[in-house]
This record gives C-alpha cells, structure tokens and sequence, in this order.
C-alpha cells in the first residue's frame, strides 16, 4: 500500500520543478542537449525502422529494389493479397489461440510457482535459480531439443507414454490437430521462468503483516490469496500479462524450429508468414504488410493495457 | 549566439557515429583501388568445403596474379548480405550463389552477363546452364552440381530378398516388404519448406508435372504416391517433420531401409563402416520412363562492381574454378558431379561411387528454369499441397487445387 501512495505522490513532485526560475537560454538549450541521444536513439532505431515498414507494405518491394531503388508504390495491393490469400485467416486464428493458450499457461503456472517459492524452505534458492534454465538457453538450441522430445517414433515423450499405456505414438509435430498444442506447450516452458520470477517480485512487495492480520480475521490459504494477494498483486499482473502478449504475438524461432509453420500450416502464424513472405519468397512489400497487421493488433492491447492501468489509478 | 552554436555541433557530434553506423561499413567499397586482390563471398562455412574452397581459390588467385580475401557466411544469412551490399554497392568481385537464388539477383541487375567477359557455358549440362540464365543470358557458372536419388540398405534388402526398385509400383512393394518393427521401408523429407519440393520434385516431374499449374492429375498421381506411402505405414508419418539430415539419420541407424537423399551425406554414412549401401536413380512412374530430377548445387557469378579490371581479374577466377581439373577435382572432394557432360565419363570411371549421381544429373531439371523469379511462390505451393495431403486435410487432387489457388 505505501509504494502506491509514494508513486502516486511523486510525479507531483517532479512536476514542480519546470515553475523555478531556472530557464535562462544555455541552460535550457543544456538541458535539450541531454535529451538528444535518446531523441536520436528513438528516431534510428525504432522511428525510421517503423516508418519504412510501413512504406514498404505500401511498395512492390523485392530482391531487385536491393540494387536498382526502385519500390514501385501499389496503394492497398499488397494488404490485399496477404489478407485475400488463404493462409490469412487461418494464421490469424493460429496467433491468437497460440498467444491465449500460452498466455494463460504461463501465466497460471508462473504465478502458481511464485507463490509456493513464497515460503521458505531448505533449497528453495537453488531450486528458484533452476527454474531459470529454460529463459536462459538460446531459443534455436530450445527448438531443436524439443523437436527430438516430440518426434514420433522415436522422441521421449511418445517413449514415456508408450511405455504408461497412455497413447499410441501421437504425432505431436505432425498432426495438424496437436501440433499447434505441442508448439503452445513448448512456449509455456519457455515463459514460465519469466512469469514466475516478476510476480514472485511482486510477491515480495506485499508486507506480511497483511497475511497476518488476515489469518486474524481467519483468511488463510485461498481466501488469503483471494482477498490479499491477489488484489496487491494486481499491478504486476497487469505488466505480466502485457508483456507476455507483446512476446507471445510475435513469437518465431520457436515455432520456425519446431514445425517451420507445417504440417499443412497447421502452426501458422501471422508472424512466421511475414518472416516466409519476406526472407523465403522475397516479397519484401507483403512481408512488411502482414508486419503492420501485428503491429495494429499489438497497438490494440497496449491501448487496452493504458485504458486498465489508468482505471486502476483513479481507483 | 555562441551557446546554440555549440549545442548544434555538439549534436552533430553525437549524431554522426550513428548515421555512420547505419550506413553500415559502406567504406570499403571496391569501386576504387587496383585489381590486385579481390573479394569473394560464398557460403562454404563448414569443413571440408570450408579448406576445399579456401585452397581451389587460392590457387586461382596465383593463376592469375590476384590476392583471394575471401569472406565465408552461413548458408542461411548469405542473401540477406548480399541484399545489403546490392543496396550499398559493396558487392563482391566474386559472389557465389545457391543456383535457385541467381535469377533473383540477376534480375536486379547486379550481376555481369559472363559473356562481357568471354566466357560460355557450352558443353554444360542444360539443366545447370537454365539455371544460370536469366532473360537468355548466363549470368553464373557451376562448376559442380547434385541430386537426389534413392539410396538403400544392401544388406536389409538382401535380408528381405527385395531388388532396388525402379519403379513406382516396384518401390511400393519393396517399401512394404521392408517395413518390420521399428523399421520402416523407406524415409523422405517432407517439411514445410523447399527441403519437402525439393524432395517432391522427382516423384513430380518424372510423372509429367510441371510447376506452373501443380493442379494436374500428373502432380496429383505422384502426390497420391507419397500418401499411399505414408498411408500404408512403409513410410513414417514423421516425413511430415523431417528434414533430409533427419532422414539420413534414420537410415543411417537402420530405421529405414531405404532413402530419397543426396551425395553429400555419403561422408556422413562412410563413417560408418558396418553400413553397407548403393544409390539407385529415383524410382520412375513405369519401366522405362525418364526419371527427372532437381539439380543443386552453387553458381558462381560476377557481380556489378564498376571496375573493369577487377571484373575481368573476376571472370578469370570464375573460369579457374569452372576448368576441367577443378571440376573433376572438386566433384571428387566434395561428392558432387562435374557439370560439363564430357568430364562424366572419366569422373565416374575415377570414382564408381558417384556413378547413379552422374546418370541422375543428365537429364535433372533447373528449379528455376521455367519459372525464374517467381519459382520460390510455386515452391511454396508444392510443399503447402503435399504436407496437406499427407496429413490427410484433403485427397491429393484436392490439396493441390487449394495449395494452386493459394
């Protein structure tokens, strides 16, 4: 509750400054100055990378515009072609059961582990540090050891399962029905550790005497969680769950090493299309276009992140 | 105003090594300077190819009195530098491409035509010629090239009492007789990329079809091949997600008795010396049928630099790597075949092991040669048709009639 008033707080304090006397030309022109490698920053690589995406989804843009310049401009043919061509809805449909199943995948189990880390118990560190493993090794490397777990004949899992009784060989990677779960699957191991390590910092913000004068009142485990945590939580939450769609939308090596978008374009994203469109067949304009597309879509949660977090504020 | 004087150099100050750094090691153009050394860039990142290549252009390069500085990039990221070395003119005096690739670049127009330069591509192999042509011109030459064929495990079809199929209805059977336990009959590469067309193309164009249109019954017949394969559990349904690495895994270790693979696994499976194996052409439709498959393999082209001398220094390294004891030398090396049809007969006698490779590539197909620019679409196309088929989304016909109207 005190870091809250403090945040609240504070802005008002900085915003006092600008009023003192103190904006005489060179220190003001001084104080411009700093801001400049972070104007230039943001104009290089995020302001001109933006834009010229947004041209390109507007040119015919190909191996040749490389050399010769020349990007004839197409109006709307190339939103079009990537919105007309058959893959479109069913990648659509793909990004967002892959974006919620992982989301809320990581998400539960992440904070579910944050919460049993909460309490102390002998190698509780170490066993927190290893639960870093899967976010510290390299996607591709990620993606590869997966895709041998996940074979058919002979992966461990269908090892393990064929051994139980349990299944028959599902073909994890290649039945369009379970390869997009397989793939949803492997992304939720990888953002565990993301999720489980914010909202266990968020966990620890909540003071303790809040849970003991809940037990006063006799809430203890789910309604403690329900009533205490939970609520106290609810700013981290919100900056997990942002994140983890702004990540999970986008996601490509991953699924580029598991299944490469098959069988049948069954794991077919918007994302991993406009990586085919754009560094398979070369067309560099409807790359960038389907690129925009995502951009819309994740401009469409940030502005529904701001909406919530600004109700959240004023409450 | 002294103040904003400074603040607007100090700014600039700041700025420049960013605008430099976008323009991104521009500085090293080869318009300028003599033609004493020249830059070559390929992908032959890995040994052997990586010392194979590094000593035939080395010597090139004394040939002719040039200093090599060769740059070598992983296979995956050698367009995109090329893309950006078009767009900055620092292109190479020597460029090497996967042949697929060169009548993208060529289009552009930032290779040299190689008879600015005197050079010719007669008495090469026409399929390695078309696909260095673009607009009627040979833009590259290919000192070497490859196939695929079907590969097979002696002492499994021994076993079994099978012949080597040469037809379809042959390579049914023999798949089916061979398929026992955890082992299956036969393995194929069927991924969602080029690797699964690239694999699909001899089953397809030995059968008549052609990439313009795949929404034919002669596509379709060899697609139903494929299913029939997979259907009937002589192939496994893990093709689907699989590439030919992957595959040659799995006839290495005995999974599979026989295999739609490439030379260049053969020092992958020399290594092991309990494994005794042959190469036979792909099966073909029926007896007697020409079987046509995809040729591979690298051209190397001479890319516009401005600079004549050094272009012309250029086209005589491309010419040293194309002479005829660089060819047989390198198709030994590296399991490929000489491109030029008269080199065939003496390489084979030299090495018997390349043998059904060299008959395969005679008569093999450009993957470019009809539709240039825009085969990697059509590709894409034939994998999509394929992987739909095969996860039994739609019945062959069908598949490729949706996977043709995209």
């Amino acid at each position: 509750m005190a870091d809250v008033e403090v945040a609240e707080r504070s802005p008002l304090t900085t915003e006092d400054q600008p009023h003192k006397p103190a904006s005489r030309t060179p220190e003001r022109a001084l104080q411009l100055l700093f801001l400049v490698p972070a104007v230039a920053y943001l104009l290089l690589f995020f302001g001109y990378p933006v834009v010229k995406n947004i041209l390109m989804g507007f040119q015919h843009y190909t191996t040749s515009t490389f050399y010769t310049g020349e990007a004839p401009w197409v109006g709307l043919a190339n939103y079009s072609a990537v919105i007309g061509s058959a893959v479109f809805s069913k990648a659509l449909v793909n990004t967002a059961l892959f974006t919620i199943g992982s989301i809320a995948g990581q998400f539960v189990i992440g904070l579910a582990l944050a919460v049993f880390f909460r309490r102390k118990f002998p190698l509780s560190g170490v066993l927190r540090s290893l639960l870093l493993l899967p976010w510290l090794i390299p996607l591709i490397v990620s993606g590869t050891v997966w895709r041998w777990i996940l074979d058919q004949d002979n992966g461990a899992l269908n090892r393990f399962l064929g051994a139980a009784h349990l299944a028959d060989r599902p073909g994890w990677l290649t039945s369009t029905s379970l390869a997009l779960i397989a793939v949803i699957i492997v992304n939720i191991w990888i953002g565990i550790p993301f999720n489980a390590t914010i909202l266990y910092g968020g966990l620890q913000d909540i003071p303790e005497e809040l849970y003991e004068a809940a037990e006063m009142d006799g809430a203890t485990g789910w309604r403690a969680f329900r009533h205490v945590t939970w609520p106290l939580l609810r700013p981290v939450v919100g900056v997990v769950l942002v994140l983890g769609v702004v990540y999970t939308i986008k996601v490509l090596d991953i699924i580029l090493g598991l299944t490469g978008g098959g069988p049948a374009n069954a794991t077919q994203t918007i994302a991993t299309q406009s990586y085919h469109l754009s560094f398979q067949q070369y067309d560099f304009g409807q790359g960038a276009a389907l690129g925009n597309i995502l951009i819309i879509i994740s401009l469409v949660f940030a502005v529904l992140y701001l909406r919530a977090n600004r109700k959240a504020v004023d409450e | 105003m002294p103040t904003r004087k400074t603040v607007l150099t100090v700014t600039l100050t700041l700025l420049a090594p960013l605008a430099l750094g976008a323009c991104g090691g521009g500085s090293s153009g080869s318009k300028d300077g003599d033609a004493s050394t020249l830059r070559v860039l390929d992908y032959y990142n890995n040994e052997p190819d990586k010392t194979v290549y590094q000593k035939t252009l080395e010597a090139c390069g004394q040939a002719n009195g040039v200093t090599i500085q060769r740059e070598a990039v992983p296979g995956a990221n050698l367009i995109a530098k090329v893309l950006q070395q078009s767009s900055s003119r620092t292109l190479p005096d020597v460029l090497m491409l996967d042949n697929p690739d060169l009548q993208q670049i060529a289009a552009s127009g930032a290779l040299a035509p190689i008879s600015d330069f005197g050079l010719s591509a007669d008495g090469y192999i026409k399929g390695v010629v078309d696909a260095s042509t673009y607009n009627g011109k040979v833009y590259g030459l290919q000192p070497i090239t490859n196939s695929i064929g079907l590969f097979y495990n002696k002492d499994l079809l021994a076993k079994a009492g099978v012949k080597p199929p040469a037809t379809w209805d042959e390579l049914k059977t023999a798949a089916k007789a061979l398929t026992k336990g955890d082992q299956y009959g036969l393995a194929f590469s069927a991924p969602a990329n080029y690797e699964g067309t690239w694999q699909f193309l001899p089953f397809m164009w030995s059968n008549g079809g052609d990439e313009k249109n795949i929404a034919t019954p002669q596509t379709a017949a060899a697609l139903q091949l494929w299913v029939d394969l997979v259907r009937d559990g002589s192939a496994s349904k893990s093709v689907l997600n699989w590439t030919q690495a992957d595959v040659n895994d799995q006839f290495k270790a005995g999974k599979a008795a026989m295999m739609i693979n490439g030379p260049w696994q053969f020092p992958v499976l020399n290594a092991d010396t309990a494994l005794h194996y042959d190469v036979v052409p792909t099966p073909v439709p029926t007896a007697g049928a020409t079987g046509i498959a995809p040729l591979g393999g690298e051209t190397w082209t001479i890319p516009q630099t401005g600079n004549k001398d050094r272009q012309a220094k250029a086209a005589k390294i491309v010419a040293c790597l194309n002479s005829d004891d660089n060819q047989l030398a390198l198709g030994k090396e590296r399991q490929t075949v000489p491109t030029k049809t008269a080199l065939l007969d003496k390489f084979v006698a030299d090495n018997p092991s390349m043998k059904a490779f060299a008959t395969i590539v005679q008569t093999a197909r450009s993957r470019t040669g009809e539709l240039g620019a825009d085969w990697p679409k059509a590709a894409t196309k034939i994998y999509t048709g394929v992987q739909t088929a095969l996860t039994g989304g739609a019945p062959p016909a069908k598949a490729l009639e949706q996977a043709q109207n995209g």
